[in-house]
């Protein structure tokens, strides 16, 4: 510890601390512009200078280490001149246009101008132009007004791991530009705009839309990811204007992914829905609530009087609040079925039987910092969890050591230490070979009930680096991603997981897909005894499907499965916030349900974080909160037990009012035989499935500035040089992809980050449905 | 009124800069003195500081004290680097040891990385000059083949890799941790210090930085002791010192001279001022260093001390002259705009700064100028000096203050009268070149 006075104030501060830290800790506010606490230091704008005992000139706070008894003054006269003279030149060239920029009201430059800067300029010389750029859809650019501080080129290189942009010339012609003809296309891309200290990089999509000081800000959470990002939504006259972090240090930090920041735009897109509509003799028809609920009910009604129960089932989306999960669960066990399930991406549910208690992540998200060896098995970490994968990335830079087993190698922007690459269908093995090298390693046996098929396996050069690299750590975890998630041999690849952070004490956990994959297996929105999953339930359609939040040809495990299901239906009642074009084919009736922003809610996020958030605007036309719809629907069925008055009520009945209900029923583990089963048969192709950011919900997928992002580009047919060889297709060649569900033309883009006899097809999209499962063997052919 | 000369010695045949001119003028012996007589490394460092060496690239810092703040007992690679950057206007004696004395360069390097335990160097070169550059890859290459360079050195366990390294003419890569950016293969823009370069240097590794002629210097201190060296120029000014003349003298040139030659016999050395015209200022020690005017400086002897005494710096030893044909104002206007042009635009006094102090002089000279500016320019360098990264900010506002506080009333003349205090005829005849009309 060492001893500093701040401006008269004696304090303790810890080794290495900067003056600024320890101004910070006296409650002193330094203006400052490039420093940043998350960005290193670059010391360039000056503001911060302050006055320092015995220096002979002043000192920039941030980055100045405090020595033993160091005194310091923040606001002497010496500092306050250097202060106002670093404001003088920050304004001389900055242009007096806040009445038209976007910053305005919300500009640390605006803001301490006030208190450094003059009335009127000393500068009557012509101010500096710099041309704008083309950062892409979501960052609009005034570069006329930046002041060079550099923390968006840190923050791209730094927290996103790619310097997408960077200060080119000299002096007073220096301009932060992206490299020439290039734009910013980072999933993160988004925290550059809350960086930027003055207006000149702004959210495009939100440009002149509000003044910052006409919306009022409302806490809420974020409903894409596992994370659950903490969100500060704005609104003004009942309209979702923008979304900005609210910082939570153990969950997004201070950043949002662009998928949080931007997918709000979809909450006033066309395919809203906001009228309750049902089909009655073939047409559709929009009619009140108390038509289609009743409308509704019958239909379920006379399908269980005359079908039976079992012949009814939920499909509910991992994306759709705790509220709505407990009720619709409920309500579907009332009616005497147990056919629930909200996996609706997974096709492996072997493990249930032996599975107790939620898959998740198996330790906090702020402890990936003290991990030093991380394993991952098969994910796009990057795509599919951006902050995590930031978390991942700062950690690696302090000694943390990442390894991946998977069939896809593309870039996560930090160091992954060993790799194997290869196939799904040998992703088992692979990872029993890691299993084998590692008990080698670490001297313990391998356990009883999967050592007889690890002893068969042959250890790969990468399964004994991987094992090699695990052995030698200290504070390991093995992490499954949703592409092991959605392996058609999930719970065998689990089973391995748990081996590993058995033999290195270290932890297990799935990453998982959606904001409320923990929070669905907690209120039970999967099935239960004699109940049956979602690949049962579509693969010996049922009579009545009620689905909540999930759209047929994007949210499930098979786009074509699903479809034919739904079609040869007697009942599909579809709650959701769109009007789905496919649901209007096979729906039979579409209630409007609130976005999460329309209703109060709950989500637990991956580390079994419960978070609460309340509505921020009024449910836009005739839609409803869903938890009021399904609660309505429960009294119309006659069900006991949905007589609430609040969301709050709904959530103490699901929690069980407890606050450990939660936390008490992580869990997740399987115990399993291991498959032996071929993951893949036929000739061809193994397909391996990315859900690409931007289509893995309903949200994002109409989020128009997300969807002209480079990451929502159409889907490609993505194969190594060998494979295309071996097919005959060449780079940027039409191709014809055939399963044993139907065929698709794609463009096949030769990709070395795709595993040998792997083909890479992104699920979740129109031009990829009519293949059907997300995985298997697919053939291609060119066209 | 003689020179004195150590590192341009002999330099009269166009074979000088050969190594084998160079051993036939006593070259390598310095460093076969060291392998021969096991000099320790210590020793060796003491050497350097007895002789009283004072860094020739502009700060004057003592070469044997930062020499001796590389930790001994680093257990990673360390690093050499020269200042060869040479971007001061009016500095051309790097460019000439380069050209026709490399390895003294190369041999001062070698002794400095045996001194620190270095294992490997960059000579990082001034991009402008690139056939300096090629001559250097080649003198490296006659080193490394006569076994003066490279692994087991004349035989011995001590290695010593140098590389040549060219920049792209940016002024600021002079600047010794944006030389070392430069080198890592970055934009070449000052780190904040602390850490120093001693710490945290090329690729986050101890690492120093001396000028070239700071180098060329070693040998002799090794091979004469430092006591000699010291004693040739004056107590805490050791040695001979390489003056880069240019302006409104009769033979502009590099002249080696003792530190402490009076600053007439240097003008004297260099044909005096040119066509008798008398002498107005002088810029001692190149282009960032304060101007005098000429009574001042003609009391001076040419060394360290005596010149901070007079109120500027020794700097790199660029003795810019001025007679009395010169404006001040256009000259103060030129020299504001290198620094305008030069700023790297990192941190915000010096990039803001230099501009608007180019623009306030430019409308000074050209007729523009209002009654206040000189207040203007005043206050403008005092916001600029002390508050930068690195010592740019100051190298700029240090022209404008000092040429503002000597010849004020030629600065106010132009503003009273929107023309030049020293008639346009008369500058064109002094310079033998036009000027224009306001001028």
């Amino acid at each position: 510890m060492l001893e500093i006075e701040i401006d008269g104030k004696v304090i303790q501060v810890n080794d290495g601390s900067t003056v600024m830290d320890a101004a910070t800790q006296a409650g002193s506010y330094v203006p400052h512009f490039c420093y940043h606490k998350k960005l290193s230091i670059a010391a360039n704008c000056r503001m911060c200078l302050v006055q320092v005992e015995k220096a002979p000139k002043p000192l920039p706070a941030c980055a100045t280490p405090v020595t033993n008894g160091m005194k310091v003054w923040t606001h002497s006269e010496a500092a306050v001149k250097a202060q106002k003279g670093v404001m003088e030149f920050l304004l001389i060239n900055h242009p007096l246009d806040c009445p038209i920029c976007d910053q305005g009201g919300e500009c640390q430059l605006q803001d301490l101008a006030v208190g450094y800067g003059d009335s009127s300029s000393r500068y009557q010389e012509e101010k500096r132009v710099v041309l704008n750029k083309n950062l892409g859809s979501l960052v609009a650019t005034d570069m006329t007004r930046c002041i060079n501080c550099t923390r968006c080129v840190r923050f791209t290189q730094e927290i996103a791991g790619e310097m997408e942009l960077g200060q080119a010339f000299r002096g007073e012609h220096a301009e932060i530009m992206p490299f020439v003809e290039k734009t910013v296309d980072s999933e993160l891309s988004g925290n550059i705009i809350d960086l930027c200290p003055v207006g000149a990089l702004t959210s495009k999509p939100f440009r002149f839309s509000a003044r910052t000081w006409e919306m009022s800000r409302r806490k809420s959470v974020s409903p894409h990811d596992s994370l659950g990002s903490n969100l500060i939504v704005q609104v003004k006259h009942d309209t979702v204007k923008r979304v900005l972090p609210l910082e939570n240090e153990a969950i997004n930090e201070c950043w949002l992914s662009d998928k949080d920041r931007f997918a709000y735009e979809a909450l006033g897109s066309d395919e809203r829905l906001t009228k309750p509509m049902i089909r009655q003799g073939g047409e559709w028809q929009e009619v009140d609530w108390q038509t289609a609920l009743e409308f509704v009910a019958n239909g379920l009604k006379s399908t269980v009087r005359e079908q039976g129960a079992q012949s009814v089932g939920a499909l509910l989306s991992p994306h759709a609040t705790l509220e709505e999960l407990h009720l619709a669960q409920k309500l579907m066990r009332g009616l005497g079925s147990e056919n629930i399930d909200s996996r609706l991406r997974q096709a492996d549910f072997s493990g249930d039987a032996s599975r107790s208690g939620a898959p998740w992540l198996g330790m906090p998200i702020a402890e990936v910092a003290s991990l030093n060896r991380l394993l991952v098995v098969g994910s796009f970490l990057r795509k599919d969890h951006p902050l995590l994968a930031q978390r991942v990335r700062q950690a690696a830079k302090r000694g943390l050591r990442v390894s991946y087993v998977g069939p896809n190698a593309e870039d996560w922007l930090l160091p992954v230490r060993n790799r194997a690459l290869v196939a799904p269908g040998k992703m088992l093995a692979e990872l029993a070979g890691v299993v084998k090298a590692l008990s080698l390693a670490v001297s313990k046996p391998v356990s009883g009930a999967i050592a007889d098929y690890v002893a068969a396996v042959a250890i790969s050069p990468a399964a004994q680096a991987i094992a090699d690299d695990l052995a030698a750590g200290s504070s390991a975890a093995v992490w499954l991603g949703n592409l092991a998630a959605q392996h058609p041999q999930a719970a065998s690849l689990q089973q391995l997981a748990q081996e590993i952070a058995r033999l290195v004490d270290g932890r297990v956990g799935i990453i998982g897909e959606a904001a409320n994959s923990v929070g669905a297996h907690v209120v039970g929105a999967v099935p239960g005894a004699g109940g049956r999953n979602v690949a049962d339930m579509l693969d010996k359609p049922l009579a009545a499907y009620l689905v909540l939040g999930a759209e047929a040809e994007f949210d499930f495990a098979d786009a074509v499965k699903t479809r034919t299901a739904f079609e040869q239906a007697g009942l599909v009642v579809s709650l959701g916030a769109f009007r789905s074009v496919a649901a209007l084919d096979y729906a039979d009736a579409m209630l409007p349900i609130a976005p999460f922003t329309e209703t109060a809610g709950t989500f637990v996020n991956c580390e079994g974080r419960v978070q609460s958030f309340y509505g921020v605007v009024k449910p836009l036309g005739e839609t409803r909160p869903g938890w009021k719809v399904l609660r309505v629907l429960g009294n119309l069925l006659g069900l006991d037990g949905f007589d609430f008055a609040k969301a709050d009520e709904v959530c103490v009945e699901a929690l069980g009012g407890s606050p450990e209900f939660v936390s008490e029923r992580l869990g997740g583990l399987v115990d399993v035989p291991l498959s032996s089963q071929p993951a893949a048969e036929g000739k061809g192709f193994e397909r391996v499935a990315d859900i690409p950011l931007y289509f893995a919900d309903p949200l994002v997928r109409r989020a128009p500035s997300l969807q002209k992002t480079k990451d929502a580009a159409a889907p490609l047919a993505r194969m190594n040089a060998a494979t295309a060889a071996a097919s005959g297709v060449a780079d940027g060649q039409l191709v014809r992809l055939r399963s044993a569900a139907g065929v698709v033309s794609l463009t096949a883009r030769v990709d070395e980050a795709v595993a040998d006899g792997c083909v890479r097809v992104a699920g979740a999209h129109q031009s990829t449905a009519g293949l059907g499962p997300l995985s298997g063997v697919i053939s291609v052919e060119g066209l | 009124m003689s020179t004195h000369e150590l590192i341009f010695a002999g330099l009269d045949g166009d074979r000088t800069w050969r190594l084998e001119d160079y051993v036939a003028r006593g070259g390598y012996s310095a460093l076969k003195k060291i392998i021969n007589e096991k000099i320790s490394p210590e020793d060796v460092i003491a050497e350097v500081k007895k002789s009283g060496l004072r860094g020739r690239g502009g700060a004057g810092f003592p070469t044997g004290l930062k020499w001796s703040f590389m930790p001994r007992a680093f257990p990673g690679a360390k690093y050499l680097a020269c200042n060869s950057d040479e971007g001061e206007p009016g500095t051309f004696k790097d460019r000439d040891i380069l050209r026709y004395n490399p390895h003294s360069v190369i041999e001062g390097m070698t002794i400095a990385a045996y001194a620190m335990g270095c294992e490997r160097g960059y000579n990082y070169i001034h991009g402008e000059i690139f056939d300096v550059y090629q001559r250097f890859e080649e003198a490296l290459a006659e080193a490394r083949a006569a076994g003066f360079l490279g692994q087991n050195i004349l035989g011995t366990d001590f290695g010593f890799e140098l590389f040549a390294h060219h920049g792209y003419g940016a002024y600021i890569c002079g600047e010794e941790t944006a030389l070392l950016e430069s080198i890592e293969g970055k934009k070449g823009q000052p780190r904040f210090k602390p850490p120093f370069p001693a710490s945290y240097g090329i690729y986050g590794k101890p690492t120093t930085i001396n000028n070239t002629e700071t180098f060329a210097s070693v040998p002799f201190i090794i091979n004469d002791g430092g006591e000699h060296f010291l004693n040739l120029g004056k107590p805490n000014n050791g040695g001979t010192k390489i003056f880069s003349v240019s302006g409104h003298v009769g033979r502009p040139g590099n002249y080696e001279v003792r530190l402490g030659t009076p600053f007439s016999e240097l003008l004297a050395l260099a044909g005096g001022v040119r066509g008798g015209r008398r002498l107005k200022a002088v810029i001692p020690g190149g282009s960032s260093a304060p101007v005098l005017p000429a009574d001042i400086m003609m009391d001076c002897t040419m060394d360290y001390d005596s010149i901070s005494k007079a109120g500027s710096m020794l700097g790199s030893g660029a003795v810019i002259v001025m007679d009395e044909s010169t404006c001040m104002v256009k000259a103060l206007e030129r020299l504001s705009y290198f620094y305008f042009e030069e700023s790297c635009g990192q941190c915000t006094p010096c990039r803001e700064g230099t501009g608007w102090l180019y623009r306030v002089v430019h409308r000074i000279e050209h007729g523009k100028g209002r009654p206040e500016d000189l207040d203007l320019l005043n206050s403008v360098t005092a916001n600029i000096m002390g508050r930068t990264i690195c010592a740019l900010g100051d190298a700029a506002s240090m022209p404008v203050q000092s040429f503002v506080k000597h010849f004020g009333s030629e600065f106010e003349y132009h503003i009273e009268h929107k023309q030049c205090l020293v008639p346009a005829d008369v500058q064109n005849e002094g310079s033998k070149i036009y000027v224009g009309p306001t001028c």
